[in-house]
């Protein structure tokens, strides 16, 4: 399938503002970065706690299905939703995890940053903890733009949290540049063969 | 007699819709006339009136009458006035349903409806049966009574309507029979041109169904019985409870001031309007 | 957000999408209750309605919302009603009166599983039927299904298009993949679209006939208030809106109603054809299912197989002049559906010239294009 479709799921548990990272991603991809954009979730009932999963898939054209069929980037804020979540991984594909909350990791293909530990220390508030990860995918994810990011990040929070939120992005953004991808290990399956499966 | 033959050639309908569906000797009729000489009296035009009604003897009421008529599903006459209402708050709504109607497969809608206080009026015939259907028990029919349905005597208790309403917020609630006509027309009048959500109940007689079944089977008994049993609400409180045991008050139980439901929307919409210009960049 | 001509390109769930296309349609009053995953709708309707002089009210049960949308379309006001299973089969009593009264209105249903209180948070198919034949009693009635946040603007307007044109309810089938998905879209400004009023009496109130029949079997709508003082029952009546018992008078408002919507068949008929041209199998399918179904196509297109899709976008009356078309082309055709088989009778009804395959999916999950694919040969 030669379209240009990429695929991002994101894991945590309720409450730690997983679905805002995928609607302020698939703003910055869709409305600033013009292109096609799909933001789906799977959600229990509860509000707070239980496992939440959010997905973007982006695309240079028209979208058909809308969910994750392979994920080119994971992003997993916690433990159950990394062990929940990890399937469907593609070939080359590539991990983020919150390495406050996340111990065993499945692949060595895996960017590790605490994000929830850079918000507690610099901002004194865990629940900037997505913005801190949302800086990070800015630097780590090809398909969209940091300045994109920031523009959709600040539009959606409410206007007396901007310069909190947009602190904790700058600061997610900083602990991502230190990431040399390249030197990541490299999967022996190739992404065609990984598309046969 | 000649006023009379001009309100009914005003105010009722001519072709085809009479005969009426109504046993002779119904106090349906007598609500009819009693609703008719109330909105005469308030001089509105029947072009801004909107008479809804439910199923049942009592929601056949609407076919007959010449204003804007809407004869809706069982109980559900408020639901469908609320939207009228809301879509064009200059008309006046009446809702006229019966026992089993407003309180039986209505209930719901009857409590909240008084409960928001839209300005609208609702009558509850309360013939004390499911007349239409044939006589079963319904939701006021006395304990011990009997019905199509309880022929062993009915082991439930029934609502007291205008009670029920006073509770769930009504800003009038008036209780009639079709006994006391005059009074009756005045206590429509009132509860029409209060702004508010006025509710009438009016104990009403059906012989056929109710009394044939509990020895007051013509309607002279029934009325009778209606006007043994009635007591002026306003010397209510200075007789003896023991004197009162068994009998209903009649009049006005409450009329308060409420809040109008479109009055406080005007407000949100004055708000909206207000966060929508703001959010324009 | 960015501004693109006179659209602007936004962000929008299938549910925001509904509110929007339902505003641009011209509807000014929302009556609802709350219930996943459609609360969207009630909760965003709240917001915009009164910034547009329109009203928006919380109602005590699914069956006094859609009672207010009746009477608020009585009284002249488009309007509509949005909610899921359990409320929708709280609705069907009144949606009947609204077919037999002939009340234009609109109902959004977000599917989710089902029966009873089922699966509150996941998607299904499962209440096709019930749209079509959920209120008792032979009645008209259109239903259309959404696929994606485009459609969900669009197919809206379209449907307070067709409600006010057909005088009839008609209803949208969301799911709840549809309405929770988030895409991007253009927008269309507020006179970009085309909005449909019905029609009003032109003759003066005393020769007025709220249910006579006219050449298109679609009587002149007058609303309360505005002098044309007329009676509106849910029992058979006759031209005049009054209660009949006539058979001759019962026969015509029952063959009337029929007839208005096979009149405009044609063009409430809405299918989308993908890769059809010289497609041997086919996929016929409707809602977010369609979308696995284009991308299982194209998979199939690629490996060589000659496959084509049929989107039903009309669920009812069913678009069997369209069904048939694809029936008489293929070899096979498979009707995916979040349920246990619902549309898939109503193509085996058009004919049998071709191996139908049925494929149903219960679990609370979109079926993939993997699993269409493979049944297409892939």
């Amino acid at each position: 399938m030669k379209e240009n479709r990429y695929e991002i799921r994101i894991g945590g548990s309720g409450g730690q503002g997983v679905i805002l990272m995928a609607v302020i991603l698939a703003e910055a991809v869709g409305v600033y970065g013009g292109q096609f954009v799909c933001q789906t979730q799977s959600y229990g009932p509860e509000a707070r706690g239980g496992k939440s999963k959010a997905e973007v898939v982006v695309s240079g054209t028209e979208i058909d299905y809308p969910k994750v069929i392979q994920m080119d980037l994971f992003l997993a804020m916690n433990q159950p939703s990394l062990d929940a979540y990890f399937y469907d991984f593609k070939p080359n594909g590539l991990l983020l995890v919150d390495s406050t909350f996340v111990e065993q990791i499945p692949t060595s293909r895996v960017i590790a940053i605490p994000f929830t530990r850079i918000a507690r220390q610099e901002f004194k508030q865990e629940m900037v903890a997505n913005m801190v990860a949302l800086g990070a995918l800015g630097h780590l994810c090809p398909q969209v733009r940091v300045e994109h990011l920031r523009e959709a990040l600040l539009a959606r929070v409410p206007p007396h949290t901007r310069a909190l939120n947009g602190d904790a992005f700058a600061a997610g953004l900083a602990a991502a540049q230190g990431v040399d991808l390249a030197a990541l290990p490299h999967s022996i399956v190739s992404e065609e063969q990984g598309d046969e499966v | 007699m000649e006023r009379i033959e001009q309100l009914r050639h005003t105010y009722l309908r001519h072709d085809k819709k009479f005969p009426h569906v109504w046993c002779p000797g119904c106090g349906n009729g007598i609500v009819l006339g009693s609703l008719i000489r109330a909105i005469d009296r308030l001089g509105l035009t029947q072009d801004e009136i909107v008479l809804a009604s439910g199923i049942g003897c009592a929601g056949r009421m609407s076919v007959y009458a010449d204003f804007n008529t809407l004869h809706a599903t069982h109980g559900r006459a408020l639901t469908f006035a609320t939207g009228i209402k809301l879509a064009r708050p200059e008309l006046t709504l009446i809702a006229v349903m019966g026992d089993g109607d407003a309180t039986g497969i209505g209930g719901n809608h009857f409590i909240h409806a008084a409960r928001r206080n839209l300005n609208m009026t609702a009558i509850i015939i309360n013939n004390q049966i499911y007349g239409m259907t044939g006589g079963q028990y319904s939701p006021t029919t006395p304990y011990g009574a009997h019905a199509a349905t309880a022929v062993f005597g009915n082991l439930e208790h029934a609502f007291s309507i205008a009670e029920l309403a006073v509770t769930a917020g009504a800003s009038f609630v008036a209780r009639g029979t079709v006994y006391h006509v005059p009074e009756l027309d005045r206590l429509l009048e009132k509860g029409i041109a209060k702004n508010g959500f006025s509710v009438i109940e009016i104990l009403s007689n059906c012989h056929t169904q109710f009394g044939r079944r509990n020895q007051m089977g013509d309607p002279v008994t029934m009325m009778r019985w209606l006007k043994e049993h009635a007591v002026p609400a306003v010397k209510a409180g200075d007789l003896a409870p023991e004197s009162i045991e068994g009998k209903f008050t009649i009049g006005v139980l409450v009329d308060r001031e409420k809040p109008d439901y479109l009055k406080e929307y005007e407000r949100v919409r004055a708000e909206a309007r207000q966060k929508a210009a703001e959010a324009k960049p | 957000m960015s501004g693109t001509g006179a659209g602007r390109r936004v962000l929008l769930q299938g549910n925001e999408a509904i509110v929007e296309g339902a505003l641009a349609a011209g509807c000014r009053l929302f009556a609802g209750y709350p219930i996943t995953p459609a609360s969207e709708i009630s909760e965003l309707m709240s917001l915009r309605l009164p910034a547009v002089a329109g009203t928006f009210i919380q109602m005590e049960d699914e069956i006094a919302s859609i009672g207010a949308v009746i009477g608020a379309s009585l009284a002249g006001v488009k309007s509509l009603t949005a909610t899921s299973g359990p409320g929708f089969s709280l609705m069907q009593e009144n949606l009947g009166f609204a077919c037999m009264a002939e009340v234009p209105c609109v109902i959004v249903n977000v599917m989710r599983g089902g029966a009873s209180t089922g699966l509150p948070t996941s998607p299904a198919q499962g209440d096709v039927m019930q749209a079509r034949w959920g209120t008792h009693g032979d009645h008209p009635i259109i239903v259309l299904a959404v696929s994606s946040v485009a459609d969900s603007f669009e197919i809206t307007v379209h449907a307070f298009n067709l409600a006010e044109k057909y005088r009839v309810p008609v209803i949208i089938l969301s799911d709840e993949v549809v309405a929770h998905t988030r895409e991007t879209f253009v927008l269309p400004g507020p006179d970009q679209v085309e909005v449909v009023d019905r029609m009003r009496p032109s003759v003066p109130p005393q020769w007025y006939k709220p249910y006579a029949d006219n050449s298109r079997g679609v009587p002149a709508m007058a609303a309360m208030g505005d002098g044309y003082r007329h009676h509106v029952t849910g029992l058979i009546h006759d031209e005049s809106g009054f209660p009949t018992q006539r058979g001759d008078e019962i026969n015509a408002l029952v063959r009337r109603q029929f007839r208005k919507i096979t009149n405009g068949f044609f063009e409430i008929q809405m299918t989308r054809s993908f890769m059809m041209e010289g497609a041997q199998v086919a996929v016929i399918a409707y809602g977010s299912v369609a979308r696995s179904a284009k991308r299982a196509v194209r998979m199939a297109r690629e490996q060589g197989i000659d496959a084509g899709l049929l989107q039903l976008v009309t669920l009812f009356p069913f678009p069997r002049k369209d069904v048939d078309q694809v029936l008489r082309q293929c070899k096979a055709v498979i009707v995916p559906e979040m349920n246990m088989g619902q549309i898939s009778r109503e193509v085996k009804r058009v004919n049998r010239r071709c191996r139908i395959i049925t494929y149903n999916r219960v679990d609370g999950q979109l079926i993939t294009p993997e699993e269409i694919f493979e049944e297409l040969g892939g």
